[in-house]
């Protein structure tokens, strides 16, 4: 998994899995969990509203 | 819950709940299951609607309703102001809703048409048989189960997967989605009737603040910027420093995040025994961000067309073509003309903003109708009539209701 998502940020919106190219991540309940077809784009950490996301490319 | 359903509704929000119902009403046999375990909560909402069209699927109830706004006050990025009155402002003229309870009286509304409310329940896939969508598979408090079903109503909103599932690409790039953040404020000191917006790229790069009233001293103040234009700086940090400048003693209550999508129409709803409604659709409106009207909008033609489709015994997508082709003859027309007018706003310099609003300063616009709003916009900025005149051939060919 190349994302972090900080959950003491996140505000669990799922905007960053509307964005998701592959489609890996997903919003359960109140978390977000990304699965292995994650490209490290950094999508996702771009448009996150409240910057709670860490790519490593 | 049943092994067995005529139409499994996937998410509880406007779209998901009016479908819900209106299928139940129909004396389908409907499951609506929401992963949430309180539905409405959290809210990414600014919850502005208008009164005509909310009326249309539920007859207002003060429960749910914060505020009554008679007009907006629109500010360019120098400070001038913009007014309109009760008359002309459109969309704007609503109600300000409280969300949490709203969405909780609409799933209420399809559970009393005879729709299961399953909460904390999840679609985690699609049972597709044979090029059919034949059901969903979810999970519930842990437990994975198969419900079958004879169609699926994809509306689990911008998160959504249903789609995807079904082979429906519905992902947004970052130019086609406004990434939001709101706080619930006390003590702002604003005009319980107005709704007010701050344009200007300093402030809110690619989209615009808002503060709705929420009755009593209360206002969301929010904002959302473009999502191309986000990363070094996020929707947070635009909002903190308007905040600070603004209204740097009122008090946050309440913090609401989330994404709204303004792609415009996306190229395919349906599949096989699917339909996709709402944000799920990406039907919410590409200039305002507002997408519980057309939600609900889309959720009844799904509900009545899958009373159609159920009845007649075929799911296929070239009877599905039916909701595909009522939204976009209603709600889509709407939604294409403000991707016209989305794609100019964001081209604007503040300075060109700046100039169309000089040119609106001082007209008495209750007494004006949107046409002579137009007109008296593009009489100062021939451009502009040049930029859009794509919309002006859609307005006359469909004469378009702009009031929603
Ligand atoms: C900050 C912000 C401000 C906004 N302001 C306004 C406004 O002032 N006026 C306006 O009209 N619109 C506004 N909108 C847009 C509006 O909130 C949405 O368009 C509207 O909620 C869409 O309704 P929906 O039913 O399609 O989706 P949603 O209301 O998002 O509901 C989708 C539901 O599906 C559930 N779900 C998702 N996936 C699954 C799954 N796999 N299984 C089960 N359930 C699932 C979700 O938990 C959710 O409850 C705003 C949006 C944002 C983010
Ligand atoms: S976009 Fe950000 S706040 Fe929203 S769910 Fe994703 S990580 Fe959390
Ligand atoms: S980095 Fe790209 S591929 Fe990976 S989760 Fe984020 S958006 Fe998806």
């Amino acid at each position: 998994m190349a994302i972090k998502v900080n959950k003491f940020k996140c505000g669990y919106c799922g905007a960053c899995v509307g964005v998701c190219p592959p489609g890996a991540l997903e919003l359960v309940e109140t978390w977000i969990e990304a699965d292995e077809e994650c490209t490290s784009c950094g999508i996702c950490a771009k448009i996150c509203p409240v910057g709670a996301i860490e790519v490593s490319r | 819950m049943k092994d067995q359903y005529d139409v499994i509704v996937v998410g509880a929000g406007p779209a998901g709940s009016i479908a819900a119902k209106t299928a139940a009403m129909k004396g389908l046999n409907v499951l609506m299951i929401e992963k949430r375990q309180e539905i409405g909560d959290p809210v990414r909402c600014a919850e502005g609607v208008s009164k005509v069209w909310l009326r249309k699927h539920i007859e207002p109830d003060h429960r749910w309703i914060c505020a009554d706004v008679k007009g907006s006050r629109i500010f360019s990025p120098d400070g001038t102001m913009i007014e309109m009155a009760e008359e002309i402002a459109g969309g704007e003229v609503g109600y300000v809703l409280e969300r949490k309870t709203f969405d909780r009286a609409l799933a209420y509304e399809s559970a009393k048409a005879g729709a299961e409310v399953m909460v904390k329940t999840r679609a985690t896939g699609l049972i597709i048989e044979n090029g059919f969508v034949r059901g969903v598979r979810l999970m519930h408090l842990g437990e994975e189960k198969d419900v079958r079903s004879k169609l699926v109503i994809g509306a689990d909103g911008v998160e959504s997967k249903v789609g995807r599932w079904a082979g429906i690409d519905t992902s947004l790039k970052p130019a086609d989605l406004e990434t939001c953040a709101q706080f619930l404020m006390g003590g702002t000191g604003i005009d319980q009737n107005y709704c007010y917006f701050f344009l200007g790229n300093e402030i809110a790069p690619g989209g615009y603040i808002w503060v709705f009233p929420k009755g009593k001293d209360l206002a969301n103040v929010g904002i959302g910027i473009l999502g191309s234009k986000s990363g070094k700086k996020h929707a947070i940090d635009y909002l903190k420093e308007f905040v600070e400048q603004k209204f740097p003693s009122a008090k946050i209550l309440e913090i609401d995040v989330g994404g709204v999508p303004v792609s415009g129409s996306i190229e395919r709803t349906i599949a096989n025994g699917l339909m996709l409604v709402g944000d799920a659709a990406r039907q919410s409106d590409p200039i305002t961000g507002g997408g519980i009207i057309t939600a609900m909008e889309a959720g009844k033609i799904a509900g009545e067309v899958a009373y159609e489709a159920v009845s007649r015994n075929d799911v296929s997508v070239s009877m599905l073509e039916m909701y595909e082709k009522r939204w976009r003859q209603t709600i889509g027309l709407e939604i294409d003309n403000s991707l016209i007018v989305k794609d100019l706003f964001v081209s604007f310099t503040d300075g060109e903003i700046n100039s169309l609003a000089h040119s609106l300063e001082g007209v008495n616009f209750s007494s004006m109708s949107l046409i002579d709003l137009l007109y008296a916009l593009f009489k100062a900025n021939k451009k502009l009539l040049w930029d859009l005149r794509v919309l002006f051939k859609n307005v006359v060919k469909h004469e378009l209701d702009f009031e929603r």
